[in-house]
């Protein structure tokens, strides 16, 4: 379908709304944080009722509606359990193309985490293998103080 | 035929300027929790869950989706509503709506807020039509000095008028330990604080604040095995009058006027200012404490700072106004109309503490939108026929 433009000028306006978000992480996710920003730990937390191990932490177990208070460090070695490759550079991507997106279950969680993998040929990547994490040289307190996970 | 529906337990947070140690789930969560152990249920109970904010306050999206560790909301009928100002009091209209559906008979609603996220003008800015309002708005707190010179116009009244209502507020909130808030201002206090955009100075206005609040609704089928007096909902009624900000009628508030007086009706409601026994008005800042209610029916028009100095809406007075506090001390935008329907049911409840009216049979909670909607409830200890 294509709209008969003849004799109209489609005026349009650009935004110019620029709204400065902060977000705050909130105690649970800022311990962990700062334990990956300060020691080059990654941490987790279990539910007391279900044992599930939640890797980013969550406050409240989903499953029981309990609270979660029973922190342990999981890893550092994990397993691969997803894999995409992203190829077309977008404005979202922070990286140049290619670009390994992956789930990596921690030794010792019951979630996976979202992250990227570090490889030199993105035809390596393969679900199930084992990963670990390289830390970032400047961290300021975010998931990529983990710079990505290479193949242990 | 539709179920009689009542609201049988309440939860707030403590609502402060900003909440660095909690995420938006977590803080929804806070309020859940105290909902729950209010109605002495637990989240199997909850049938479904209806949930809202302001999305572009906090620029995360889809909360149903996202807070569910915060909500309960893990496998369990969810829906977000948002309707800017007045999404808190669209999600106790919702709320109420799902369940007197009969499909659901104990239904969870929350409204939520971290306001500290934002710019609120640039988030507010993004509601509004970007080819006739954007380019010229000067922000919420513009349109509604607007209004209120209009008002002053045509009525004579001052600035020194409507600061009687900030006193008023924010004297109440004293009495509310959830309000942000907490101290006493005085007529003195309002005039020599910052103007913001005449007629309206900082302390006319709301605060911006991070905070939530849950009701949960039951039908009339298991209300009472819940809780033994439940605020049972009367009715409802809303009105939008709006496209462009050129388009409302300033200094008296059309949208108001016609859901109330549609509100009344239908619950048999003749003299309002002598029938109702409490209200929390969703009044963003002081003059609408004045405009308000006389576009609600309680008083005739031009009379509204007058009933104000009498003291007829303050604590002990004829019809209280705001026991709470109100907006003026306490406004996490996408709670804050369901703020209000949970504190007129407390008062319903007999559960409002220090800021207890005595022996409220009737009670009616409101809310705003910045494009001059409004929604009105009405809740009674009675059951109603
Ligand atoms: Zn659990």
């Amino acid at each position: 379908m294509c709209a008969d433009l003849s004799g109209i000028e489609p005026v349009i306006y650009k935004s110019g709304i620029n709204v400065p978000y902060h977000w705050w992480a909130g105690d649970t996710a800022s311990a962990f944080l700062t334990a990956l920003r300060d020691r080059q730990t990654i941490t987790a937390i279990k539910c007391g009722s279900c044992g599930m191990v939640f890797v980013p932490p969550r406050k409240t177990c989903p499953q029981c509606f309990t609270p979660n208070t029973q922190w342990l460090e999981v890893g550092p070695l994990g397993t691969v359990t997803a894999f995409t490759v992203a190829r077309k550079q977008l404005a979202a991507i922070k990286d140049t193309v290619p670009v390994v997106f992956a789930l990596v279950k921690l030794d010792g969680a019951s979630t996976s985490m979202l992250h990227k993998l570090l490889l030199q040929n993105p035809s390596l990547a393969k679900a199930g293998m084992r990963v670990k994490p390289r830390f970032a040289q400047d961290r300021t307190g975010t998931i990529l103080d983990i710079q990505g996970f290479e193949p242990a | 035929m539709a179920k009689r529906v009542a609201v049988v337990g309440t939860g707030q947070t403590f609502h402060k300027s900003h909440r660095p140690d909690v995420n938006g789930q977590e803080l929804i969560n806070e309020a859940v929790q105290r909902a729950l152990e209010d109605a002495d249920l637990t989240l199997k109970d909850i049938d479904a869950i209806v949930i809202g904010n302001m999305d572009h306050f906090e620029g995360i999206n889809y909360v149903d989706c996202w807070s569910v560790d915060g909500s309960g909301g893990t496998m369990k009928p969810i829906i977000k509503l948002t309707t800017g100002g007045t999404t808190g009091s669209t999600l106790a209209i919702g709320g109420y709506h799902i369940t007197a559906s009969g499909l659901f008979d104990k239904v969870l609603v929350i409204g939520w807020e971290k306001n500290s996220e934002s710019d609120t003008t640039g988030a507010i800015t993004t509601a509004f039509d970007p080819v006739w309002d954007r380019l010229v708005f000067a922000g919420a707190i513009a349109a509604l000095a607007a209004e209120g010179m209009a008002y002053m116009t045509e009525f004579g009244i001052t600035d020194r008028d409507a600061a009687r209502v900030s006193v008023r507020d924010r004297k109440h909130a004293c009495n509310n330990p959830h309000a942000q808030l907490r101290k006493e201002i005085t007529i003195e206090d309002v005039l020599a604080s910052p103007m913001l955009s005449d007629p309206v100075h900082l302390l006319d206005v709301c605060p911006r604040t991070d905070g939530a609040c849950a009701v949960i609704m039951a039908s009339e089928d298991v209300a009472e095995k819940i809780c033994p007096n439940p605020a049972w909902i009367w009715g409802t009624a809303n009105r939008h009058t709006y496209t462009y900000v050129g388009d409302f009628k300033l200094g008296e508030i059309d949208s108001m006027k016609y859901a109330a007086a549609e509100l009344w009706k239908k619950c048999g409601i003749r003299e309002p200012r002598k029938e109702i026994d409490v209200i929390e008005l969703y009044q963003p800042y002081s003059f609408a404490g004045i405009i308000w209610i006389e576009a609600m029916g309680i008083i005739p028009r031009g009379k509204g700072s007058e009933y104000i100095w009498s003291g007829a809406t303050d604590m002990g007075g004829e019809l209280p106004i705001n026991p709470s506090g109100g907006v003026i001390a306490c406004n996490p935008i996408g709670a804050t109309g369901l703020i209000r329907c949970a504190e007129a049911c407390g008062q319903i409840r007999g559960k409002a503490d220090q800021r207890q009216v005595p022996d409220v049979k009737l009670a009616v909670s409101t809310g705003f939108g910045g494009c001059y909607w409004t929604d009105i409830l009405l809740y009674g200890k009675k059951k109603p026929s």
